[in-house]
């Protein structure tokens, strides 16, 4: 099959050859005010230059948040960067998945990052049934019929209209030892399924993290590594502590901590200490990634941190610009 | 086996507290933990003491029935009994409950079970193991003998998902094992990693929507068919 064209500015500036950045925003349990902070947020993004595009999440551990669709919507018309729209095959069969593609499509949305979503198991609403009528691959499958074919699941024609999208998926570095083969098999079928792209999760081990990107670059996917800088003590532990198969190093853990203590009751210079942590590890980390790996870029999960962006990524070309 | 779990009892005693005589029947089929004769009677003595507690005076039989979802066996076991109770209490899966409702039209049947699930029992494990979901589409063949449909929290053809560590699933606070790394390791030792690779599409829930009606074929001759073909 020929390859699909390039719809949407991350894959374009893929294709041209960038080392691209991609941020995060999270919309939880919010309706105006915290989509305010929402916008903000991917406002100062795009003011880096060089985040090319914002991943809006749905949902993550499980928990019932804002819808992702809408807020990639009005990141934007709003922020006027675009959006990685992260869809959860969790909450959603094949009818509502196709009907949620559809509408983000009238919206102009143009990025879809396939994902299996954590277990509503894991989430704040325990008691709900899962849906998982598609799984992950079978939603990038769901997409190629209804980007290339212009079809539903069961091939049921799309009136009028093309859809144009580019969609990734996600792989996890931290599948190591002998559990890194099904990972990489896995992330194999999803290929067979046409996506465009893959946004890893998190790592924090350099030579895991490039060994992993050395084994998906057979698939001839850009590969974006996802690298998260953290803005509290409280958010490493919890992400050390509940984020499946992450775990924050110890040494990283203690700085952030000290940074913390050492500086209570004076904001300023707890924000600076702990900057200052995050840029001396992930400053070197990145360039090590960009220099010596097959990695296209990186997909940045610092949440409602921008003021880490002008330290982390100043040194890079502003080719994001470009783009807009 | 069908697995199944005791109600709370305060729950049961809600359903039948209008009732001043109930007939308890266990079932000796398939249900795991046993739900016999010594359950039903116990059961029994627990709503007994449950209805003193309210000031009530509640008067039971328990008797137990081979299996309560054959109609047959149900009907003659069970009929005998009826004229003198008020209501029935079934220590059946939901089959048997359903089964009593309909051969026994003028008293209604009450569960005192949930039914849980198609399930083992493996020597030396502390637990009933659900291997099979009844899903209509077995896979079995190209997993290596474990099932992701039953095994799999999230069901997935397409495995494993980000959820699993070190082998272990996210959903029980990484205790069970991943159902898909366990398909890798089974095919992996076949040499047969050819499967694990291909993929899978999505699954054609109508061989499992409810309620599911499935033909008994009772005629097994071919003579009908060579008929129709000399015409």
């Amino acid at each position: 099959m020929a390859k699909r064209p390039a719809y949407s500015k991350l894959c374009q500036a893929l294709a041209d050859g960038h080392f691209v950045f991609t941020g995060e925003l999270e919309p939880k349990k919010i309706l105006t005010d915290g989509m305010e902070e929402v916008i903000h947020s991917a406002k100062e993004m795009k003011k880096t230059d060089r985040i090319i595009a914002a991943n809006v999440t749905d949902g993550p551990q499980g928990d019932a948040y804002m819808c992702s669709l809408v807020p990639s919507f009005v990141v934007q018309r709003d922020a006027e960067i675009e959006a990685v729209w992260q869809v959860a095959v969790r909450d959603r069969n094949r009818v509502a998945l196709f009907g949620d593609v559809l509408g983000g499509a009238l919206l102009g949305l143009k990025n879809i990052l396939v994902l299996t979503g954590d277990h509503t198991a894991l989430g704040d609403n325990k008691q709900g049934r899962i849906s998982y009528d598609l799984d992950s691959t079978q939603f990038c499958e769901l997409l190629k019929k209804m980007i290339d074919e212009g079809t539903d699941y069961s091939g049921n024609e799309i009136t009028d209209g093309k859809i144009e999208m580019n969609y990734g998926c996600v792989a996890n570095p931290n599948a190591v030892g002998e559990y890194m083969e099904p990972e990489i098999l896995k992330v194999g079928r999803k290929v067979e399924q046409g996506i465009d792209f893959i946004q890893t999760q998190t790592a924090f081990d350099i030579d895991v993290a490039k060994n992993f990107i050395n084994e998906l670059a057979r698939f001839n996917v850009p590969i974006l590594l996802g690298v998260f800088p953290m803005k509290s003590y409280g958010i490493a532990w919890y992400f050390d502590k509940y984020i499946p198969g992450v775990s924050v190093p110890k040494d990283l853990l203690n700085a952030l901590k000290k940074a913390e203590k050492d500086n209570k009751g004076n904001k300023p210079a707890k924000y600076a200490a702990l900057d200052k942590v995050n840029v001396e590890f992930f400053v070197p980390f990145i360039e090590e990634i960009k220099k010596n790996s097959k990695a296209s870029g990186i997909h940045c999960m610092a949440v409602e941190y921008e003021r880490l962006f002008a330290p982390l990524l100043d040194k890079y070309p502003d080719y994001a610009k470009n783009y807009y | 086996m069908i697995i199944t779990e005791q109600k709370d009892i305060n729950e049961i005693y809600e359903m039948i507290k209008d009732y001043n005589k109930i007939l308890i029947a266990g079932c000796d089929g398939c249900c795991q933990p046993p739900r016999s004769i010594n359950e039903a009677k116990v059961l029994g003595q627990l709503l007994e003491l449950k209805a003193k507690t309210e000031g009530k005076d509640l008067k039971w039989r328990a008797i137990t029935v081979l299996r309560q979802c054959d109609d047959r066996i149900a009907a003659t076991t069970i009929r005998p009994f009826v004229e003198e109770y008020e209501a029935i209490v079934s220590l059946a899966c939901g089959l048997g409950i359903v089964m009593l409702n309909k051969i026994v039209e003028n008293i209604i049947t009450y569960p005192a079970q949930n039914s849980m699930y198609g399930g083992v029992q493996n020597a030396g494990e502390n637990y009933f193991i659900q291997y099979c979901e009844t899903c209509g589409d077995c896979l079995l063949g190209e997993t290596g003998g474990v099932c992701p449909i039953a095994g799999c929290a999230k069901h997935l053809k397409n495995g494993p998902c980000g959820g699993t560590v070190d082998g272990k699933c996210e959903v029980g606070g990484y205790t069970r094992p991943c159902a898909w790394i366990e398909i890798y390791k089974r095919l992996k030792k076949f040499n047969r990693l050819d499967l694990f690779k291909i993929y899978r599409p999505a699954r054609d829930y109508r061989s499992a929507t409810s309620p599911a009606y499935i033909p008994i074929n009772k005629d097994y001759t071919n003579i009908k068919e060579e008929k129709e073909e000399k015409k």
